[in-house]
């Protein structure tokens, strides 16, 4: 039975791997910013096999509360062994173009956030000397591209920051796991006409919770974008600069 | 958002915006809708326009998908409407539970479930999926919330089962499962060489087995017409050895193919082998739940088969005694147009009271049957079968109509207009305006 926290927990992505990890009889703590779908998503989770489940609210961007935050989820469960992160927001573009306030917001929520916790969450797990990291991040911080660099570079940052974690975990048996899904048809991506290189959450968390139990380093969800990653990081920048993309 | 929601016979094509509801708790989406109706969606399972509605909105409720509650003491589950029946079983079935009056696949929603007041092979014991709700609720377009149970909102109840979705968003419900010792069938199969054949082994069957349906070979003709296959079963007791695997994942059925499959050529042919693939005057099989009642789940997306112009599915009910000879007189006509399918089938219905206004099971012999869309040909087909129901007195099952005539709902379903004070303003369906929009 793991023991985990999962923040961002009514995110789609996050939702459906709760659900296998609930499957398995894991305790699960769930924070997120909304209370009554918080109550809805724990109220599954139970019926589905989870062998305990409790809620928080949270703010992303409320660092201050991040180090309670882990206190309580290990305090609620008895420890804590594994740590999914999942929040995040699809922030419009040309509005981060139009200011930088929104931009800032884009980026705090999308990576300082996410920093923060793990700033707190992986000097328990180095003293522990155990524990699985899996964050969310995404294809999209692989490149920065015209169409959405903002939350690339958020994500890119994120990816850079897992980079540096896993390499500074690894002794003390640490696994950190960059999760890096292409299209999701979620509700964060509801404005998006849909085609065939979209997946489901589902499909997504089929994923994540295998990299978990073969406890991967990087995974691209579904796996062919590891493919068409590698060939538009290869793409030299004098032409990549004049795509429209 | 546009995205193309079809109905499972592919037939009629419909344009329509989409709404996708993700919380319980979320307001009536009245905001999305911009002076259009909206029509609740769940797994589009249903054949024609029911789960249609042309020119509007859909208010995709798969994303409802959570339970709630389940006692595995009781076996009450309390889940949210876009639930499909495959999740509850996946879930009750190693408890001990199953969904008693469960329809021929398992990948429709609680919502759609209770909106069609589905039925199956247990029809004779358990009546319809109706029966098996215990409370719901029921959200209007102007924000009201009814929760709702043969006590609370009897009235809302009684038209919301049955009522084509079109009396307000179901948000969740609660179901009575039945007990079971394991997830196996114990399961027979008859061969029927008549009409006649078929009504007796049906008769002596309703007393001894739960689960009763006939396939029938729809092109014989003659002194074997109305032969086919008749299964019956039970739940297994406790105990039995020589447990069946469960299935594997099955099939896709990888695209949609230019022409139809079925002809008149390949329909002959396979009703003919599979009727002659059992030799034997009767055979006993231990089963898995999973291919014994949703034998077409494991080929998803069969509905490929019958290329772009897509499929009709004709069901009636026959009342009564005149049941068999107008049972006798529908086989003649399909059996003499050419038309026909695969998979007709057929089945006596007890007389447990069907809870909604609107359902569409009532005492009588039921037969189901596929017909690929050749246009006029097999519209005139049906419209003759219609004319045999109506004088029959028997119904049509509107959750598998594309095309009957206003005034063939009126004959069927005269009860029609007790549902209009219940519907929501903002809810409509393509197959509502066709027929009671085309009388009102």
């Amino acid at each position: 039975m793991r023991r985990v926290l999962i923040v961002g927990a009514t995110s789609a992505i996050a939702e459906a791997t709760a659900r296998r990890l609930a499957a398995d009889g894991d305790a699960l703590f769930l924070a997120a910013r909304n209370a009554e779908h918080l109550q809805a998503i724990a109220d599954d989770l139970r019926v589905r096999g989870a062998t305990q489940c409790e809620t928080a609210v949270f703010e992303a961007t409320d660092y201050a509360a991040h180090a309670d935050l882990i206190e309580a989820a290990q305090t609620a469960l008895g420890g804590l062994d594994t740590l999914l992160i999942a929040h995040g927001t699809l922030p419009d573009q040309k509005a981060c173009e139009a200011s930088f306030e929104t931009t800032r917001r884009a980026i705090e929520v999308n990576a300082l956030s996410v920093i923060s916790i793990l700033t707190h969450a992986a000097n328990l797990f180095e003293r522990e000397r155990q524990g699985t990291i899996a964050v969310i991040s995404s294809v999209a911080g692989d490149r920065g591209r015209q169409s959405n660099y903002v939350y690339g570079s958020a994500k890119a940052a994120v990816t850079t920051f897992l980079q540096g974690l896993r390499n500074r975990l690894h002794p003390a048996g640490v696994q950190v796991l960059t999760v890096k899904p292409g299209f999701v048809d979620t509700p964060m991506t509801s404005a998006f006409a849909k085609g065939p290189l979209w997946a489901s959450p589902e499909q997504v968390a089929r994923g994540i919770h295998r990299a978990i139990q073969k406890r991967k380093d990087v995974v691209y969800l579904p796996g062919f974008w590891r493919l068409i990653m590698r060939v538009i990081r290869e793409i030299p920048e004098a032409v990549f600069k004049r795509l429209s993309l | 958002m546009k995205r193309r929601y079809k109905s499972w016979g592919r037939y009629p094509r419909a344009e329509q915006e989409a709404v996708r509801l993700w919380w319980r708790n979320e307001p009536f989406p009245s905001h999305a809708l911009d002076g259009k109706t909206a029509l609740p969606r769940g797994n589009g399972r249903s054949y024609g326009d029911s789960c249609l509605n042309d020119g509007g909105v859909l208010v995709d409720a798969r994303g409802l998908d959570r339970f709630v509650a389940f006692d595995p003491a009781t076996g009450i589950l309390r889940c949210e409407a876009g639930v499909l029946l495959a999740d509850i079983l996946a879930l009750a079935v190693p408890k001990g539970w199953f969904i008693p009056a469960t329809p021929g696949t398992q990948l429709v929603t609680v919502g759609g479930a209770i909106a069609n007041d589905v039925h199956g092979k247990a029809h004779h014991r358990d009546g319809t999926f109706g029966r098996h709700v215990r409370r719901f609720e029921l959200l209007r377009s102007d924000g009201a919330r009814l929760i709702c149970s043969p006590t609370e909102h009897a009235d809302w109840y009684r038209a919301t089962i049955g009522g084509l979705g079109l009396t307000g968003l179901i948000l969740w419900a609660e179901l009575a499962l039945k007990p079971i010792a394991n997830p196996y069938i114990a399961a027979e199969s008859i061969r029927c060489e008549s009409l006649d054949a078929f009504f007796e082994v049906s008769a002596e069957s309703d007393e001894g087995y739960e689960y009763t349906v006939a396939w029938i070979d729809c092109t014989a003709r003659g002194p074997s017409l109305g032969r086919g296959l008749f299964a019956r079963g039970n739940h297994a007791p406790d105990g039995i050895s020589n447990t069946p695997r469960p299935p594997g994942r099955g099939f896709t059925f990888p695209v949609e193919l230019p022409v139809s499959l079925v002809n008149g050529l390949t329909l002959r042919a396979f009703n003919r082998l599979y009727y002659n693939r059992q030799r034997e005057a009767r055979t006993q099989r231990i089963v898995h739940y999973a291919p014994f009642f949703y034998p077409l789940d494991a080929l998803r997306e069969w509905n490929r088969i019958y290329g772009p112009r897509g499929f009709f599915q004709y069901q009636c009910v026959l009342p009564g005694s005149d049941g068999r000879t107008a049972v006798h007189e529908i086989l003649e006509r399909i059996a003499a147009s050419g038309e026909g399918s695969f998979l007709a089938v057929m089945k006596v219905f007890g007389d447990l009271e069907s809870p909604g206004i609107l359902s569409f099971p009532r005492a009588g012999v039921t037969l189901a049957v596929d017909f690929p869309n050749r246009g006029q040909p097999t519209l005139a087909l049906m419209e003759s079968l219609d004319a045999v129901v109506r004088a029959a007195g028997g119904r049509v099952y509107p959750a598998k109509d594309a095309r009957m005539s206003a005034e063939s709902f009126n004959d069927y379903y005269p009860q029609w207009r007790e549902l209009l004070p219940f519907i929501d303003p903002q809810l409509s369906s393509s197959f509502w305006r066709r027929t009671a929009g085309a009388l009102t």
